[in-house]
């Protein structure tokens, strides 16, 4: 072998070898985002933590209650705001309309999604606070719902584009009308990767603070209804990690090991009810 | 179809316009390659069985068969590329020069051995860089410039895109893309050179030029092409083998192959009974 | 009589579905406008009053009612660059294992991981970043940096932990899944005998992958980067827990500064005055434009990607 053959080798074993660590560093953030969590928020995650509301400033204890209640509430008008807008708007492409108009509503939610979330948080803020003069839960599920619209919507328009024409053919034939084929067949046989696409779309929001900052803001306390400024569990972290009280640090630490863990938790369900079915496109 | 009153000379012999020096039975030419009790596998499944055959230096030697039968992946172990493919596993023993070439380092191996694909595959760079890419990794002695144009010389090809080297490889036709992978592989000056069915994607002018040149090289490089085309290996080839799932039936000079085949299956084949 | 009732209803059915479905696919389309719409609308005091100089001026004075951006979009920028200088490489690098060099039954898993980190919250990355890095970056990285490379401007004045340096090293964490996801999967698409073609001609398996490989799929490689550079540009919570939120504009890596979603998250619910706030809103638009030049040319890319495969000459 000579020299130069030999050098190539080493080179290339090399270069091969730091591909692989470059992998193993990007992989093992993962694993060290869990385990500091884990390692500092893990003992104080108790029944108080889900329970209380959080004690008077400055003073220990407490708990989360109310932003865990927050954001529950929120991701659900959320949902029910942002999914059916995008659902039925993917409907619409997938299945009715023409070239020029999906071009455009395509587009659309292309920018919507790629728009920052401070950004909605700004829009939210101007449709949904500045008129009424005041923070609210709706403005923050707004600003969320927002945010969710194009995810499902796009993931929608794939999902049923994939279903092959045979299906819509063999239902049509049978006197079907379009509508009746949508319903009974077409989504039926896309459903699951629809419903992946609105648990990711929810695991997305879940974790969003920057657009809450100016909506819903946040509450030392309870939010009844919806017309009221709420705490969330994202902006509490943001709130406690940022102040000067070693028990707030405690518990951020707590907040930030759940809100990870069920976000966590969404995408790989959310996965694995993908990988059961039968092949469709990846979100 | 009802071959019975076919003549076993159904394959067009008639040199189409070609010098064809090495038509007779070939003046006796040393062996360059021994293919010596090779079995084939892929994971469980055996695809070749006990492959016994020697490939003639500076001659053109054709696989022939139905598809499926195992010549594309016998071409392939020449220069090793079935190690691309994890559960591919060989045994026996492939000799290039009486050395064993499973035991040689394989980069070098590929340097001596060549290979040109079904479908070209142009790198997307310009059609000199091309050519240059094995000189240059492989750390050439002339300057590079000289190579390319002598490689493009011998693949028939300069005149056409000498003046425009810098060119995208893509803006060639697809016989012209063809030559340019020949091209680019003979940069390289490899001792085989091996072509994988190096025309099915092509028309019938490319591929006569291509044909052309093949004869041609043979005098620097020993040929082993893969066709599924058997009056291309008629013309093209001194030797031919016959490949049927995995066996090698039948090995002879090519004249002798198709006219007197020594093999009731290599007749049923050549007279179109099958594949 | 009856069939033709039945049918015209069934017809009207599928209308109003139509319609309804219409409706809701048309209304993203509203609300994006509007949202664009709203951004400038609301930012036209500041356009007014500062024009082209909003962009030039380093006076961010709430109370003499001064506002210029600069040191926002500087912070910005030099946050996103520090980012893209650790990343790309890094990205790039487990991108090529994940594709060339690791069998499927390897690289999917760790896509899926890499997939999973991709899904971690902004302000979990801040939140880590301010606990873990910040006292990283000030008892270790930054001293030793000053004491080997502190004859750049780049490592010299104080550290404390929080700063550009900080920020563009959280970035970098957080937009590696996006260069790796979308990298691997345009490495992925490279044809079997581009690589093989390579290896014929006697190339080591890293020549094949960085002089073949990686090339042809350049295009997409490049949309993976300015999708990770807008993503960069738009974070907010975790920059502004660890970048110090000081309007500052400095040579040094260690100086803390601030960046447009920081300065906007911060300030926007104590903003004062119209001329205020919507000066926090033009920044806000000014960042919405830039994510969509960036997106639109990321798109682009794709698209290069996409036809260039197919780009074969005709025989």
């Amino acid at each position: 072998m000579t020299g130069r053959l030999r050098w190539r080798k080493l080179v290339s074993g090399f270069m091969l070898t730091m591909t692989g660590v470059c992998a193993l560093i990007a992989v093992s953030v993962l694993f060290l985002i869990l385990g500091y969590l884990v390692y500092n928020g893990g003992t104080s995650i108790n029944w108080e933590f889900f329970t209380k509301l959080p004690a008077p400033v400055g003073e220990t204890g407490g708990g989360m209650a109310n932003a865990i209640a927050g954001s529950a509430k929120l991701l659900l008008l959320a949902t029910l705001l942002g999914v059916p807008i995008g659902f039925f708007g993917g409907v619409y492409l997938a299945e009715f309309s023409g070239s020029q108009v999906a071009f455009t509503v395509r587009y659309a939610a292309d920018l919507l999604n790629g728009a920052p979330s401070i950004v909605i948080g700004i829009f939210a803020f101007a449709v949904a606070v500045h008129p009424f003069g005041h923070f609210s839960t709706l403005a923050g599920s707004f600003a969320l719902g927002l945010m969710m619209i194009p995810i499902t919507l796009r993931n929608t328009e794939e999902f049923l584009r994939a279903v092959p024409r045979a299906l819509r053919e063999g239902s049509m034939a049978l006197g079907a009308g379009k509508w009746s084929t949508i319903v009974r067949v077409v989504i039926p046989a896309a459903y699951r990767g629809i419903l992946t696409a609105i648990l990711l779309a929810l695991a997305r929001v879940a974790g969003e603070t920057a657009p809450l900052l100016f909506t819903a803001l946040g509450n030392r306390y309870w939010s009844p209804g919806w017309n009221q400024p709420t705490a969330s569990l994202p902006v509490m972290i943001y709130t406690y990690a940022l102040s000067p009280y070693e028990d707030w640090h405690r518990q951020a630490w707590a907040a930030g090991l759940v809100l990870l863990g069920l976000i966590l938790a969404v995408n790989i369900v959310a996965r694995v009810i993908l990988s059961r079915g039968t092949a469709v496109p990846r979100s | 179809m009802q071959a019975s009153a076919r003549p076993a000379l159904s394959v067009n012999l008639k040199p189409t316009g070609i010098a064809n020096t090495s038509r007779e039975p070939s003046a006796p030419s040393s062996t360059r390659m021994t293919v010596s009790k090779v079995n084939f596998y892929y994971g469980e499944k055996q695809t070749l069985f006990d492959i016994n055959m020697n490939i003639a230096q500076n001659r053109v030697t054709a696989l022939i068969g139905p598809s499926g039968c195992g010549k594309s992946t016998l071409l392939r172990t020449f220069n090793r590329m079935h190690e691309t493919v994890s559960n591919a596993r060989l045994e026996g023993e492939i000799l290039l020069d009486g050395q064993n070439i499973l035991a040689q380092d394989v980069t070098q191996l590929r340097r001596r051995v060549g290979m040109v694909f079904q479908r070209p595959n142009p790198f997307p760079k310009s059609i000199f860089e091309n050519v240059a890419y094995g000189p240059k990794i492989n750390g050439a002695k002339a300057p590079i410039a000289e190579i390319v144009e002598k490689s493009l010389r011998r693949a028939a090809l300069w005149d056409e895109v000498k003046d425009h080297l810098h060119k995208s490889a893509y803006e060639l036709s697809g016989g012209q893309q063809q030559r340019l992978c020949i091209a680019r592989g003979l940069a390289v000056e490899p001792e085989v050179l091996l072509l994988d069915e190096p025309c099915s994607a092509l028309d019938p002018i490319s591929t006569a030029k291509i044909e052309e040149l093949l004869v041609q090289l043979k005098d620097s490089c020993t040929i082993t092409i893969v066709t599924h085309n058997m009056q291309q290996a008629a013309r093209v080839s001194d030797y031919t083998a016959f490949l049927l799932v995995g066996q090698l039936v039948e090995f002879n000079p090519t004249p002798l192959l198709f006219t007197t085949p020594g093999d009731p299956r290599t007749e049923a084949y050549i007279t179109g009974r099958f594949g | 009589m009856a069939s033709r009732s039945f049918v015209s209803r069934l017809r009207e059915g599928d209308e109003i579905a139509r319609l309804a479905t219409f409706l809701c696919a048309a209304s993203v389309v509203l609300i994006t406008v509007l949202l664009v719409f709203e951004l400038w609308r609301q930012s036209a005091l500041p356009r007014h009053k500062f024009g082209f100089s909003f962009f030039l001026t380093r006076v961010w004075d709430p109370i003499a009612e001064q506002f210029g951006a600069l040191p926002f979009i500087y912070g910005t920028l030099v946050t996103a660059a520090v980012a893209l200088i650790i990343a790309v490489p890094l990205g790039i690098g487990a991108a090529i294992f994940l594709a060339e060099l690791a069998p499927l039954r390897l690289s999917d898993p760790l896509q899926f991981l890499i997939d999973l980190l991709a899904a971690v919250p902004s302000v979990i990355y801040g939140f880590l970043g301010f606990f873990v890095v910040v006292p990283l970056m000030r008892e270790w990285i930054e001293p030793a940096l000053k004491k080997s490379l502190g004859f750049l401007p780049l490592f010299q004045g104080p550290a404390y932990g929080v700063g550009f340096l900080t920020a563009g090293m959280v970035l970098a964490i957080m937009v590696i899944p996006y260069i790796i996801s979308v990298s691997r999967e345009v490495l992925l698409s490279v044809p079997r005998d581009q690589r093989e073609a390579a290896l014929a001609l006697g190339a080591t398996r890293w020549e094949s992958t960085w002089k073949v490989v990686v090339p042809f799929a350049r295009a997409g490689i490049m949309g993976s980067i300015f999708l990770a550079l807008a993503r960069a540009l738009g974070e907010t919570m975790a920059v502004t827990m660890v970048i110090g939120n000081t309007p500052t504009i400095s040579a040094s890596l260690f100086s803390s500064g601030y960046s447009i979603a920081a300065v906007i998250a911060n300030e926007f619910t104590e903003a004062t005055g119209d001329l205020y706030l919507q000066s926090l809103i033009e920044l806000g638009l000014v960042l919405f434009l830039l994510t969509f030049i960036l997106n639109g040319l990321a798109r682009l890319m794709m698209l290069l990607t996409t036809r260039r495969g197919t780009g074969m000459g005709n025989a």
